[in-house]
């Protein structure tokens, strides 16, 4: 079985690209280029010396000692959170604004939930030069004021969306339709491994610099570059792509994918894509989405800004379709109480998108020989006001 | 399928057709409007099926598609709806959406539905050319249905060949790069534009749309395709107006005059 995109975008049956004609052509650029692109030397040398000076890389793996003895197994923590602006978000921003340059764009849009990948894109935006502008659901942009004060002293403009649910889904739609308004001179930043190809494969190719420093990492560390586990979130998945990547063929690594549960996966406030989701098409792309009978895209909801989604990205459809990765769900509450236990056990505050993947722990059972590694995607300081509001309920 | 062809063949180069959102602005509107707009002498119809996320549409449809899903609308209460409408209509009407809705429904049962009330076409803004030629054709074309796909600015002459070869309705003339409603953007861009598809010469009649509001932008696109298509605008006309056939009618003298 394959795990990586047929030329048309095609993981299993999942992927493709449903755009109106109006975006016909600025996604046939991407996909007539990206990768001749992304292969050259110029961009390779630019893309990895931009990552080691400007945002940090290689992050640490980190053993993880009480964390390791509280679970009784070996959890080491890759330390996305230590990145530039604090999240795995960055890596993927600065390979998509040096295409967009490489392209001649001259600005640049993107939707955000949690607000990390705005700020990322806020951030290579000054970085670069260009313009940038932010779409944000309503109640995000209350939900995760730090960041909307970020991206502002950053130089973006913040528009908030108020259609729909008012969150991510619907910036997304909204940064689709600002698109489609301005074809010619604006590159669209996708934040996840969402929308329509080749963005799924872009995205997951930038973010693979993640399981690459792994490898090296864990060979280093343990002596081999397998763990016995990967676990990571997934809001549309784009940390799990590139936790996962160089493991996707290598069968006896696990690879365990962490959606939101919200209240409860019955509770009709959820946001566990692949247990309440059936097969159709959300954002250009044809994958698992939570919908009605007519098609009708449900409104998620997730204690976390940004994995309050309603669809995943169509490689994580297939991973999960195909079994190759093991879905589990975690509650709103199972993550505050992680996000807690991690910051007594290890001093470390992990942003609550991440804090989901912690809390899978009390739900899993590993050997005490085995290793696993855990995504720490993000750090929380933008989530403090709900963490500590919670911890006093 | 004949009942678009025969519409053509009537009109002299300024076909009018008006689109409008299924269950908008009350759940039961959809056969009262359809009546009046053929009373009034639109000759074809388009009618939104509301979609909770529709891309390519701007914040007027968006909000009337809103509101529909509030009142209730569904496929199946618009099959119902439109069961009788064969009685009594005689234009083209064309459902317009997005493809997960059909796909949701099941593409054979939906188009079977279609042709059982009487439905002519299919615009399905995200279906993509290909999938439709190799997954929806063949039953599309047992159900004899027609299909208008998009061509937009930015389409080139060779794209336009080939959204031409498999539409069978009309080419979905866009009149800019723009979602649905927006206003007018560059004139001149437009005109070298609407120039070149004049001179195309291809299989479907050319229908403009996306931004025509008033008389003049109207007779201005018939200037160049063979009709012209009014969706947000007419929502508008029909926005907190308590008598809607009254609204209609004078929304559509305004728009043709005398012209039709
Ligand atoms: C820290 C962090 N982790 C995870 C996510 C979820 O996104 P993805 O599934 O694409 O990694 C987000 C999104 O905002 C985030 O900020």
């Amino acid at each position: 079985m394959s795990y990586t995109a047929n030329i048309d975008g095609y993981y299993g049956r999942f992927g493709g690209a449903y755009v109106p004609e109006l975006l016909h052509h600025n996604v046939e650029e991407l996909r007539l280029n990206y990768e001749r692109i992304i292969n050259s030397q110029t961009f390779q040398a630019e893309f990895r010396k931009l990552l080691q000076d400007y945002v940090g890389r290689p992050s640490p793996l980190y053993l993880a000692p009480r964390l390791s003895e509280h679970y009784a197994c070996n959890l080491y923590l890759k330390r996305e959170d230590l990145n530039h602006t604090g999240a795995h978000k960055i890596n993927n921003t600065v390979g998509q604004i040096l295409l967009a340059k490489s392209l001649g764009k001259k600005r640049i849009i993107a939707e955000t939930g949690a607000g990390q990948h705005g700020v990322a894109t806020a951030t290579v935006c000054a970085l670069m030069g260009l313009p940038c502008i932010v779409y944000m659901g309503a109640v995000d942009v209350s939900r995760q004021a730090p960041n909307v004060a970020r991206m502002k002293f950053l130089g973006a403009e913040v528009r908030p969306v108020h259609s729909g649910s008012k969150t991510l889904k619907d910036a997304t739609n909204e940064a689709i339709r600002d698109w489609i308004n301005n074809p010619e001179d604006t590159f669209y930043i996708i934040g996840s491994v969402v929308g329509p190809h080749p963005y799924p494969d872009m995205v997951a190719y930038f973010q693979s610099v993640i399981s690459e420093e792994m490898k090296t990492q864990l060979k280093e560390q343990t002596g081999s570059e397998n763990p016995d586990a990967i676990i990571a979130c997934v809001g549309g998945g784009s940390n799990a792509a590139g936790a996962f990547y160089h493991y996707l063929e290598k069968k006896e690594v696990k690879l365990i994918a962490v959606e939101a549960a919200g209240k409860g996966i019955d509770s009709g406030e959820s946001a566990a894509t692949s247990q309440l989701g059936t097969e159709g098409i959300i954002h250009g792309s044809r994958t698992l989405l939570m919908q009605d009978k007519y098609g009708q895209i449900i409104e998620p909801w997730s204690i976390s800004a940004g994995l309050d989604y309603p669809g995943i990205g169509p490689l994580h459809a297939h991973l999960i379709d195909s079994g190759r990765a093991k879905a589990v769900s975690v509650t709103d509450q199972e993550a505050l109480d992680a996000a807690a236990l991690l910051a007594r056990l290890e001093g470390i505050i992990p942003a609550l998108e991440t804090a989901h993947a912690f809390a899978a722990l009390e739900k899993l059972s590993f050997g005490n020989k085995q290793h696993v590694v855990i995504n720490l995607s993000g750090r929380g300081d933008k989530d403090l006001s709900t963490l500590i509001g919670k911890e006093h309920e | 399928m004949n009942r678009i062809k025969k519409a053509f063949e009537l009109s002299e180069g300024a076909l009018l057709n008006i689109f409008f959102t299924a269950g908008y602005p009350r759940l039961d509107d959809t056969m009262g409007i359809l009546r009046k707009l053929q009373e009034q002498g639109v000759q074809m119809v388009e009618i939104g099926m509301p979609f909770s996320d529709p891309l390519a549409d701007g914040p007027v449809i968006q909000q009337c598609s809103e509101i529909a899903l509030q009142n209730g609308m569904n496929l199946e209460v618009l099959f119902e709806q439109l069961a009788g409408m064969r009685k009594e209509i005689d234009i083209p009407v064309i459902l317009m959406g997005y493809v997960n809705q059909v796909l949701q429904y099941g593409v054979e049962l939906f188009c079977a539905r279609c042709a059982e009330v009487g439905v002519d076409g299919l615009i399905l803004p995200d279906l993509p050319l290909e999938e439709y030629r190799v997954l929806y054709k063949a039953t599309f074309d047992k159900y004899g249905l027609g299909i208008s796909f998009l061509v937009t600015p930015r389409s080139s002459n060779e794209r336009i060949q080939l959204i031409d070869e498999l539409s069978s309705a009309f080419l979905y003339i866009v009149s800019q790069s723009s979602t649905t409603g927006s206003g007018h953007k560059d004139s001149e861009a437009q005109l070298s534009y609407f120039e070149r598809i004049k001179t195309l010469d291809t299989r479907n009649k050319k229908m403009i749309g996306f931004g025509i509001n008033s008389q003049e932008s109207f007779e201005n696109a018939c200037r160049y395709g063979d009709g012209a298509i009014i969706g947000t605008a007419f929502l508008k006309a029909l926005k907190e107006q308590a008598d809607l056939p009254v609204a209609i009618e004078k929304f559509i003298e305004k728009i043709v005059k005398q012209a039709v």
